[in-house]
């Protein structure tokens, strides 16, 4: 089992999520919202591929379709595989993502850095999909974030470790619509250019892992991101940004921000 | 105001947009007095460069009278005279600290872009595609200026727009690209392309000690201004069999100790491998034409330098990296770190060891601009180098607008 104060994959190699955290437990009494989608996706699907199969009317062709589609209605249903649990957890432990691991070295001191971030309030000007961050005092925080789809999701938070400086950990309380945990390092650069910055997060897996992709916005290249401008804000003052600045007139396309 | 946007390949027109605003604290607005078209510009124009959306604002040659400051601006004033760097540096990163300014860290949004092409993200540009930030250029009448307090030059009245315009790339350029040959003693130096930026390594080698400057280009004109501005010796590479051999001779069988590539990725050439380049780029399996890269490589004596001024921007194909190794080349190379070099070639443009607008042959309207770039890249009418003028600044002193046949304004 792996608590918040061990280190990060950087140093162990490990990617596992611990065992006390949610992982992908469908049988939890508050599923949350993304789960029921995804159960009653898999009745509906389940369902469907019998009902398709029907309509051209062969045995042989609903029998499969059944055969395919039985599992689904059942894990709908009831919430796991039909399988052993053995069987299952491996296979969820399989479709849990590894932990989204990023650094980024900034010329200013550890203390600075450290306060910055552990003042949570700072953190929607570094997160682009967090919108704002309330501090409800005694580690507790309330998010509010939204993904690039425009997906709304709020959550609480608590600070499960901290030492000042060096590390902050963080998990979403348990029962919130978006499950994330994650840990922030401030380690001195060994080549004297600055702070190594160096962030570790976790979703859940599976298909909670896939919901957090699409309606939270948290991938590796977001976290990069992250830290891009925490750097610059750190060490300029402010964050470089087109947003805002004239053009001529766009094609329909080039009214998206992204340019690729 | 007014502004050149890209819409396309070969398709440039100058639309009425927003003004800019100050969009971060260390941002100022630069009215624009005078503005030039970059021989880089022409690979946006001919569609080359990736990440390129229609509506962009061109131009990083640029230069004006500060309108408006950030909040955090301390070192400038409103009405300053300035010069504007074509790149945008931040000033307290690892790599502005080390005078690498065109490495900066945090002056480029988008460096997810450039990181996907390149490992890791140079600093932003103005008017140069979404890879570089997609910063609105200032082949206009106004730009925004970021990082205010680190980029912009102040300059002396007395010296008027087109003596020190190119203070903001390609003077500074020629002159790093000349620097990068690590010139010695008894040196000579081959410099390949005498469009301005070549132009400037000629003048720059010889104020960096060289004892022979020999140039390679096609266009009479060119080549004219290399022999006579220049005081180079010139090849005409549409007139000799072999340029490495040419090159050879003259250097009684070193070879130059050091090439300048002044040409970059539109190389053109006679030889097959510069003809199966155009046809690659022209089915887009390739993005750079390396023509000039190989030759500078095989050309180079050995434990020679190869100097690159000219822009990359992707991907190139059998490049002599064998003949590199085993002659034992260096290779210096990079978009120019502006900062460390404009005040100090102010300075021998304040002296009078240099004119820098000896490389203008047309001067021009904002409006021109379409026709301008299809001249310039056409090499049409003599042309060298454009600079253009909004046209409200024609009007403040009293003269008609360009007429696109040069000399379209008078002092």
């Amino acid at each position: 089992m792996r608590d918040a104060v061990a280190s990060s994959s950087f140093q162990q190699g490990t990617g596992s999520l611990p065992n006390n955290t949610a992982g992908f437990d469908a049988e939890r009494e508050d599923t949350g919202m993304m789960y029921r989608v995804g159960q009653a996706a898999m009745v509906l699907s389940g369902a469907a591929l019998v009902a398709l199969a029907a309509r051209q009317g062969r045995w042989k062709t609903i029998g499969a379709a059944a055969l395919a589609g039985a599992p689904l209605v059942y894990r709908g249903a009831t919430g796991h595989w039909p399988v052993p649990q053995s069987v299952a957890q491996k296979a969820s432990d399989a479709m849990t993502s590894p932990p989204i691991e990023a650094a980024i070295t900034i010329d200013k001191p550890a203390a600075e850095l450290y306060a910055f971030w552990r003042r949570l309030e700072n953190l929607p000007r570094i997160m682009k999909n967090v919108e704002q961050v309330v501090d409800l005092g005694d580690g507790r925080s309330h998010w509010t974030g939204k993904s690039a789809l425009g997906f709304k999701a709020e959550w609480d938070a608590e600070i499960v470790d901290e030492q000042e400086g060096r590390r902050l950990s963080w998990r979403s309380l348990p029962g919130s619509q978006v499950y994330n945990a994650g840990t922030v390092w401030f380690d001195e650069a060994p080549n004297g250019r600055g702070v190594v910055v160096r962030v570790s997060m976790e979703l859940a897996g599976g298909l909670g892992h896939l919901a957090g992709k699409t309606f939270h916005g948290t991938t590796l290249q977001q976290v990069k991101e992250d830290l891009k401008r925490f750097k610059a804000l750190m060490e300029t003052g402010e964050i470089a940004t087109t947003d805002g600045q004239p053009h001529g007139n766009r094609s329909l396309l080039g009214h998206i921000h992204n340019p690729i | 105001m007014r502004a050149v946007c890209w819409n396309g390949k070969t398709d440039m027109r100058v639309e009425t947009v927003p003004d800019p605003e100050i969009l971060n604290p260390r941002d100022a607005i630069v009215k624009i007095t005078s503005t030039a078209i970059c021989g880089s510009d022409l690979h946006l124009y001919d569609g080359y460069v990736p990440t390129m959306k229609k509506g962009d604002i061109l131009g990083h040659e640029f230069m004006g009278e500060v309108v408006e400051l950030g909040r955090e601006v301390k070192n400038l004033k409103i009405g300053d005279r300035v010069v504007v760097p074509f790149t945008i540096s931040c000033g307290s990163c690892f790599f502005c600290k080390k005078e690498l300014y065109s490495l900066c860290d945090n002056s480029n949004p988008n460096s997810w872009i450039a990181e996907k092409i390149m490992g890791h993200s140079p600093c932003g540009i103005y008017g140069y595609s979404h890879m570089t930030g997609g910063y609105a250029g200032g082949q206009a009448e106004y730009a925004r200026v970021p990082f205010a307090d680190v980029g912009p030059l102040k300059v002396p009245d007395g010296l008027e727009d087109e003596k020190v315009l190119f203070l903001s790339d390609i003077f500074p350029t020629g002159y790093m690209a000349a620097e990068n040959c690590q010139i010695q003693p008894g040196d000579t130096v081959a410099i390949w392309g005498c469009g301005p930026v070549g132009q400037f390594a000629i003048q720059s080698a010889w104020m960096l000690g060289a004892q022979r400057v020999i140039a390679i280009d096609r266009f009479p004109e060119r080549l004219l201004l290399a022999q006579t501005w220049g005081r180079a010796e010139t090849i005409d590479y549409e007139q000799v069999d072999s340029v490495l051999d040419v090159l050879n001779d003259m250097t009684g069988g070193f070879g130059p100790d050091s090439c300048l590539d002044a040409v970059g990725m539109e190389a053109h050439g006679t030889t097959i491998d510069a003809k199966i380049d155009k046809t690659k780029q022209n089915l887009k399996l390739t993005f750079d034409r390396a023509h000039v890269l190989r030759e500078a490589i095989m050309a180079c004596r050995k434990g020679g330098t190869v100097s690159l001024a000219g822009v990359y921007g992707g991907f190139v194909d059998k490049v002599p990296m064998g003949a590199a190794m085993n002659k034992g080349l260096t290779f210096k190379m990079g978009q120019t770190h502006m900062q460390k070099y404009m005040r100090p070639l102010l300075e021998r443009v304040e002296k009078g060891e240099i004119d820098l607008s000896r490389v203008i042959t047309h001067r021009l309207s904002l409006e021109d601009a379409p026709g301008a770039y299809r001249t310039f890249r056409d090499k049409q009418d003599e042309c060298i180098k454009v600079v253009m003028k909004p046209d409200g600044h024609f009007h403040a002193h009293g003269h008609s607008h360009g007429n696109g046949n040069g000399n379209g304004w008078e002092h």
